[in-house]
């Protein structure tokens, strides 16, 4: 049957099990939405900036799993999605990003509104095309969407010249996708595991590193499974969040330049670091010749590429995190059958916990004093029993809500850790929030990072999706305040944002519920009045100044120089 | 450690922007490129380039990777510890006047090179060898005055194993 490429693309996504897209229109695209109305159990929500369309669609995926879809036109449509593929890219988010393009025949015209956008994005996407014809669209949408799920997820945008959209063609659904190509190694090597599984018999002090891979690979419950038998501590990165239940005894917390002494002194004095889908970000490493000096290192990734890197690695293993861990269970349970674990690595695990005794996450909240963003976050964690779904945007809040929320799933900690996006939560929660409808979706953001992208509201309002964002409102952009006060001679170059809006009359403006918290006694039952409200709700949170996140590890030191207070 | 010469064989599919995303993966990442040859391969729709770059072991490990990443990137070969025939071609315009010709002449024949164009007071020699010899080419002409040197880079394929 001939179809028109419009219909094509919609049978595709159809089939690839899309039923909602995040986008906004424009000239080249206009088909497509018309063809769109006519297909109501394809949801199509309407954002107010493309950028955030994809940092919806980021949320969603990262919330439930799925591949994220937007759609956008050409030009300034497209380029508006670069910060949201470079977000997703960073931190390995599958999403495929449909973009509106002139018609074959003006491409390289300098055309209205045309832009090579797959010049553009070639750097910042995993894979990306442009389809010249027609006869190539359902194939190429499917390879699209392979791509982004496969492997090491990312996202992959696909350029849709007008003339394709409106042509007709014979549609025929590609039953298999194979690329000779592209071959990502699932399995990972046997011998490699039993060399890990050797390491691990030798180790008197080893440690778990987890990453975004244990996330992404639904890996949680084999890592956690694999930590208690083996008695093995585990740290995480950011983007590990969740892999881990940061309440189990085994947890260290956070590493890194804002981790916890525990987890960054377990990281220098262990003797085998078993790394699993993490990258070794300069943020995790600190000072590279200084990190983990006395330990063998084991690393299990699916991208060769993050082997080897950064950190030298004595046993690589390419492949799947999940399937990795549970070969490694399977592995341990018959090579030490008789073998009881309970104590194994007793003197490590006494020496850790001392470490976490002796310097835990802390600050001080004087009774009716200016309130601590960190207790606004730990009030959050008590409201909500950590079972809310958090969204950060990227500065200091972000580092509280990492070190206070206290993650213990998967899934609940959405923030761009690679990239480190402001303006991300927002429109990341928006997505989360239709993932979960049901679930309690909050943004934690900063007074300066929520006005990147605040245009957004109306998307959550427009559509009854009752997301609560918590303004930790201290009127600096505080992070680079914190580096200007202990780096820079307390000279606050263009950080003070005491020019704001009334972040509550904006949110009532927008048509959601506007909270202002300046008194510490109030905190807990204005928190919990918004967080019950079936409305979208906008919570400024007015905190402490000049309060820094400790500890800090400052940049191109070692994981053991660390600023405590 | 020390940055040595590479030679990289890659092969691609032979879609629109390949070459860019190789290109730019060396940019991208501040790895070197010091030749790069693309022609379609035997297969049609493949095409094969040949890449020399320098580095150290661990950069090369990168850019190996690096490199088979990309999705259409078929295959990465390194030569390094591979048997390899390697070859490139390059035209070099010298200044030939009176008494220089018949030793640039000499030269020419030395190194089993071909001059595919004369005028009164230049040649074009056309010269074909491994990256060392057209080193030793060019520095022997440098003394006649180059006027111009158009070289394609290097080349290269693995040789038969012995007894095939």
């Amino acid at each position: 049957m001939e179809l028109k490429g419009t219909q094509i693309l919609i049978e595709t996504l159809k089939r690839e099990g899309v039923d909602l897209l995040f986008g906004y229109p424009g000239g080249v695209i206009i088909d497509l939405y018309d063809d769109l109305l006519k297909n109501p159990e394809m949801r199509h929500i309407l954002v107010r900036h493309e950028q955030g369309a994809v940092h919806a669609a980021d949320g969603y995926a990262r919330a439930s799993g799925k591949v994220g879809v937007c759609l956008v036109t050409s030009g300034p449509g497209a380029t508006n999605t670069v910060t949201g593929l470079a977000t997703a890219y960073c931190d390995s988010i599958p999403l495929v990003v449909l973009t509106g393009q002139v018609p074959t025949n003006l491409i390289g015209n300098d055309a209205f509104q045309e832009v090579d956008i797959v010049g553009i994005t070639r750097p910042c996407t995993k894979h990306n095309y442009l389809v010249k014809n027609i006869k190539d669209l359902a194939l190429t949408l499917r390879q699209a969407f392979y791509i982004a799920r496969s492997g090491r997820p990312g996202p992959v945008l696909v350029d849709l010249p007008k003339d394709v959209l409106v042509g007709k063609t014979e549609f025929v659904w590609p039953e298999e996708v194979y690329l000779r190509s592209y071959n990502p190694t699932y399995k990972p090597n046997l011998n490699q595991l039993r060399k890990t599984v050797e390491e691990v018999d030798r180790a008197k002090r080893p440690l778990f590193l987890i990453g975004g891979g244990v996330i992404l690979s639904n890996a949680a419950t084999e890592l956690t499974a694999l930590a208690e038998k083996l008695q093995i501590p585990v740290t995480y990165s950011l983007m590990g969040m969740g892999g881990f239940p940061s309440t189990s005894d085994l947890s260290l917390g956070m590493v890194g330049m804002h981790g916890t002494y525990a987890a960054n002194l377990a990281i220098n004095n262990c003797d085998l670091l078993i790394c699993v889908g993490a990258r070794f970000d300069d943020r995790v490493t600190g000072k590279l010749s200084a990190f983990a000096p006395n330990a063998r290192v084991v690393h299990i990734d699916i991208d060769p590429t993050s082997i080897r890197k950064n950190v030298k690695v004595d046993v690589p293993v390419v492949g799947d995190c999940r399937l990795a861990l549970s070969a490694l269970l399977e592995i341990c349970d018959s090579r030490f059958a008789e073998r009881d674990w309970t104590g194994a690595h007793g003197e490590w695990l006494e020496t850790v916990k001392d470490w976490k005794v002796s310097k835990p996450l802390t600050y001080q909240q004087e009774p009716n004093g200016p309130i601590k963003p960190q207790r606004v976050v730990e009030s959050l964690r008590k409201l909500t029993r950590g079972e809310a779904i958090i969204v950060t945007d990227v500065g200091q809040h972000q580092m509280w809500t990492a070190q206070f929320y206290s993650f213990t799933k998967p899934r609940t900690l959405l923030t761009s850790g690679g990239l480190g996006t402001m303006g991300y939560g927002l429109p990341a929660s928006i997505g989360a929030q239709f993932a979960y409808p049901d679930k309690l979706v909050i943004a934690i953001v900063g007074d300066g990072s929520i006005q990147m992208n605040i245009q957004e509201l109306i998307t959550a309002v427009s559509n009854k999706l009752p997301v609560k964002i918590v303004i930790l409102n201290n009127r600096y952009l505080g992070m680079v305040r914190q580096w200007q006060e202990l780096f820079y001679n307390r000279v606050y170059a263009s950080t003070n944002m005491e020019a704001q809006p009334d972040f509550v009359k904006l949110a009532e403006a927008y048509g959601a519920e506007g909270y202002r918290i300046e008194d510490e006694g109030k905190l807990d039952s204005t928190l919990e009045q918004a967080l019950s409200s079936p409305s979208p709700a906008v919570i400024d949170v007015r905190v402490e100044r000049e309060e820094n996140v400790y500890p800090m590890v400052p940049a191109g030191a070692a994981l053991d120089e660390m600023l405590l207070v | 450690m020390d940055m040595q010469r590479h030679v990289l064989s890659v092969l691609v599919e032979n879609e629109p922007g390949v070459l860019s995303r190789v290109a730019g993966l060396f940019s991208g990442r501040g790895f070197n490129i010091d030749s790069l040859n693309v022609a379609p391969a035997l297969e049609s729709g493949v095409s094969h380039m040949t890449i020399t770059t320098y580095g150290d072991s661990n950069i090369i490990e990168q850019i190996m990777k690096q490199l088979h990443k990309i999705v259409t990137v078929i295959k990465v070969v390194e030569f390094a510890d591979i048997p390899a025939v390697e070859r490139e071609m390059m035209l070099v315009k010298v200044q030939a006047e009176g008494s220089m010709r018949g030793e640039i002449l000499r030269t020419v024949d030395i190194f089993r090179c071909k001059v595919v164009d004369v005028s009164a007071s230049e040649m074009i020699i056309e010269a074909t060898g491994n990256h060392e010899k057209l080193e030793a080419i060019v520095d022997l002409l440098q003394r006649f005055g180059i006027k111009e040197l158009s070289r394609t880079g290097s080349l290269a394929m693995r040789r038969s194993k012995k007894g095939d």
